[in-house]
């Protein structure tokens, strides 16, 4: 029933027919609200293309925008409308959940720009061995002999303290490590924002490899803290 | 459009209830006995002797004929809601219902009751349909859209499931909004706060938790967590199989094998655990058909074992929407409780362990009756979206998906395209493609659920995709966009890009009832809706009539009708010829003036009876019979004075 907008500009509006820019949620010329502008997830939420987002501003936005376009405020609206009240609601809620994420908002914004980003899928990636990172090759070996060892005792109900120590250990490097990245990811976003096409696409490249780094640790981390908290 | 009145409406699972905004507050609208709770429960009467459709009768005086007649009577139907054959199958083992037995797989389940068979959403019906009646009693004119509250975690056909019972019930759904959400709105309304609450919710039969943050008005929901079939039903089944076992064990008696008497048991189960909520210890005292009395003394700390397993139960999913909130107990500044079960002090040291409350300094928030807050939050939603109040118009509930949605994958594993806690409607858009050439349509599997296989989530629908153009294998790409709505309810649409052709999607709800099916079940068909409406209403206003009527001939023979002067006897006997000919007519509203005016004329009268009455009681006649002279003469003439007539 949603239809799907080919953006062409400029668009008539579907109430008074007089003609607008695509990128406006209502029509400047009768109020009516209008179908989901052609935008990206900035553009929605009225911010310029860059990595680091004033977050309590960005929230403000989203509430002010959620107030006027919400399906709340049409819940007695014409047919029209309310499908257009839906539709835009969701790009906005897509927006934001996507923006106001950091990880997210930096895989989008790098889609964006171009580059090809791995997607996740359901935490089976680090099977994998092509994956891993070199330098992490020998840990991540003796972790998961560790982690099959942990759930083994775990199952057979023994405890192993010496294992657990060594595991809490580990856990504590790989946070460590994931600190490492984000505060890598922060300084080339700084980076990007600031500066222009001739640091850009390095810095996007860097992007994209960290994010790789940071999906295989953080899966890691989540299967470590698992078999600890089983 | 029908710009009338939006009532919330509260359909749980052992009272349902309705509230509308009056003013700047929400406010429950009583039934005609008084009562602001309805209990969900629904009872067909005996057969009349003529033959025809039996009637059937809802909330108080239905549940009293569930000890007599249970096999006319079902109670909790929001359990089944929107669930397969299969699942109803370990509910009904707790549940005296009998499930017809031409029910096919996937067809939603039938309940045997008396003479005829009922889906879930139409016993839920005509529980709305009663709150319907008792809103349109209330304000003296047909109601027709309503806001109604769902558990959070209810999922898609649960929700369709509430919406369907609505549609048959002649009620517009504007809204499912969920519980707990509705219980903060309810909180929310006269403080105009920021910060962070948590909203606890058990009720008869699901358990809801729910973290908001709060700021300018804006509710927005940040987790939710939950388990749609844990609630105070579960500890009367508990308490009740406990008693079944021991009857069994100690007399001899199999009571399962008389459903009149388990009810009767399950009634004294309820009654112990109400009592123990304030009491150190409640006792079983029954009366059992051969003669015996099964008698048994629960303190409360031996309850509080035995529940404890229940109750352990909500602690999973309140740490789960901990986490998911990304944030920790001390954040969360408030904690409200909802629930006629989060009366149970156990349940209350539950919430201050998980909360870290007593240790903060804090309590929960129970100052809103915790059986009437959801309906209270409903209204105020409801009153949002009729959007006509200053109280409200700042006010915006932003709420999520409580499931992540999937689609499956090869292999049978899910690929998640809505995580769970996604502020809704929410979409997401996936490509999907031929695997053999010319192959003309592709099917798809869509399922709720958190777990890495489709076969353990829950399977929502498959959609056919049909009508792709013949291509090569692979070539053909087809935009499929799922889209939450605000209700939490999922529309799919598709299209295939490369020809531009929207494809036809042929969905198959895994659960749940056809657009047709919901047509024919509709209670009240509309075309006779508002006829229905007029004629009750014009029975009503004729009852009140004779009522007054009657009173105003006895006065005469009342001393205080010879202290009236002339012109106002004259001024009664006007009023009283007017309503007698306006009460012949058809119109319900000027029959109710007429009486107002009646009553008005009398009002003098009325007033020198009670004063006589007084004087005589002074005077040394007995207590008694001054009372009754009392209370006849100064309630019989004003019998009118009721809500409705404001």
């Amino acid at each position: 029933m949603l239809k799907v907008l080919d953006t062409a500009v400029p668009i008539a509006c579907w109430s008074c027919s007089i003609g607008h820019n695509e990128s406006t949620l209502f029509c400047p010329h009768c109020s009516k609200i209008q179908p989901p502008p052609g935008a990206d997830f900035f553009q929605v939420l009225g911010l310029k293309r860059a990595f680091q987002v004033d977050l309590a501003a960005l929230e403000r936005e989203f509430h002010r925008l959620s107030r006027k376009v919400h399906p709340d405020r049409f819940a007695r609206a014409g047919e029209i409308e309310r499908e257009w009240s839906l539709a835009d609601t969701a790009l906005l809620n897509d927006a934001y959940r996507t923006l106001k994420d950091p990880l997210s908002r930096t895989e989008y914004l790098l889609k964006l720009e171009g580059a090809e980003i791995g997607e996740e899928h359901s935490g089976q990636d680090r099977k994998d061995p092509s994956r891993v990172p070199a330098d992490l090759l020998e840990e991540v070996f003796d972790l998961n002999m560790q982690l099959e060892e942990m759930r083994m005792a775990r199952k057979m109900g023994e405890d192993d303290p010496q294992l657990q120590a060594s595991l809490t250990g580990a856990k504590k490097k790989f946070d460590g490590l994931l600190e490492t990245v984000d505060k890598d990811l922060r300084r080339l976003w700084r980076v990007w924002d600031d500066g222009d096409a001739s640091v850009r696409p390095a810095a996007q490249n860097k992007m994209v490899a960290l994010l790789d780094r940071r999906r295989y640790l953080n899966n890691l981390v989540r299967d470590v803290t698992e078999t600890l908290g089983a | 459009m029908a710009e009338g009145r939006v009532v919330g409406i509260d359909l749980g699972t052992t009272n349902s209830l309705v509230a509308y905004m009056q003013g700047e507050a929400p406010v429950v609208i009583p039934g005609a006995d008084g009562s602001n709770l309805v209990p969900s429960v629904v009872a067909l009467d005996p057969l009349p002797a003529g033959g025809g459709r039996p009637t059937v009768t809802v909330g108080n005086t239905a549940r009293k004929a569930l000890i007599e007649t249970p096999e006319r009577v079902i109670y909790s139907v929001k359990r089944l809601m929107g669930r397969g054959l299969a699942e109803i199958q370990d509910e009904l083992k707790l549940f005296p219902f009998r499930l017809a037995e031409d029910v096919e797989a996937g067809e939603v389940p039938r309940i045997t009751l008396g003479e005829l068979k009922f889906t879930p959403p139409e016993i839920s019906a005509y529980v709305l349909r009663q709150l319907k009646r008792n809103a349109e009693r209330f304000f003296g004119e047909p109601v027709t859209q309503a806001v109604i509250t769902v558990p959070a975690y209810f999922n898609d056909a649960q929700r369709q499931a509430t919406k369907d019972a609505g549609r048959m019930a002649g009620l517009e759904v504007l809204r499912l909004v969920n519980e707990p959400t509705a219980a903060a709105l309810a909180y929310g309304l006269d403080r105009a706060k920021v910060g962070t609450i948590a909203v606890y919710d058990l009720g008869g039969g699901t358990f809801d938790i729910s973290i908001l943050k709060l700021r300018d008005g804006i509710f927005e929901v940040q987790s939710t967590n939950g388990d749609t079939h844990l609630g105070g039903d579960d500890i009367d089944n508990l308490l009740l199989a406990i008693a079944l076992d021991e009857i069994h064990a100690e007399h001899g008696i199999d009571l399962r094998q008389h459903p009149g008497a388990v009810q009767a048991v399950r009634k004294a189960a309820i009654d112990a655990k109400i009592k123990l909520s304030t009491e150190p210890s409640a006792s079983f005292n029954i009366e059992l058909p051969n003669g015996d009395r099964y008698q048994r003394e629960i303190p409360r700390a031996v309850f509080e074992l035995l529940i404890e397993p229940i109750l352990e139960r909500t602690a999973g999913p309140c740490k789960q929407a901990i986490t998911d909130a990304g944030i920790t107990p001390e954040q969360i500044d408030e904690v409200v409780l909802v629930g006629g079960s989060t009366r149970i002090p156990a349940v209350r040291q539950l919430v201050d362990d998980l909360f870290h409350l007593a240790a903060r300094g804090k309590k929960p928030h129970t100052e809103l009756n915790p059986d009437e807050v959801v309906a209270l939050g409903a209204a105020v939603q409801a009153d949002i979206l009729a959007g006509a109040s200053k109280s409200t118009e700042e006010m915006l509930l932003l709420d999520v998906t409580p499931l992540s949605l999937g689609i499956e994958a090869l292999g049978g594993t899910v690929a998640r395209i809505i995580q769970r806690n996604s502020t809704i409607p929410a979409s997401a858009t996936e490509h999907f493609t031929t695997g053999v050439d010319g192959q003309t349509n592709v099917a798809i599997h869509v399922v709720q659920g958190e777990r890495e296989l489709a076969a353990d989530c829950r399977s929502l629908a498959r959609f056919d995709l049909k009508g792709i153009p013949p291509m090569s294998a692979g070539l053909p790409r087809i935009e499929v966009r799922f889209l939450i709505d605000a209700d939490g309810i999922l529309q799919v649409t598709a299209r295939e890009q490369r020809s531009g052709q929207a494809a036809e999607i042929e969905v198959k709800p895994t659960y749940g009832l056809t657009d047709e099916q919901v047509e024919g079940m509709i209670l009240d068909s509309f075309d006779h809706a508002e006829d229905d409406f007029y004629k009750r209403l014009l029975i009503e206003a004729r009852n009140e009539a004779e009522t007054i009527l009657a009173a105003v001939d006895r006065a005469p023979q009342n001393p205080a009708w010879a202290m009236l002067t002339g012109e106002e006897q004259a001024a009664i006997a006007a009023a009283r010829s007017k309503l007698a000919a306006v009460k012949l007519g058809q119109d319900p509203a000027a029959i109710r003036d007429a009486t107002l005016a009646l009553d008005q004329a009398t009002r003098r009268f009325a007033e020198l009876m009670m004063d006589a009455a007084v004087t005589t009681a002074i005077r040394g006649k007995t207590m008694g019979a001054a009372g009754e002279e009392l209370g006849e003469a100064v309630t019989a003439p004003h019998a009118m004075a009721r809500a409705e007539f404001k």
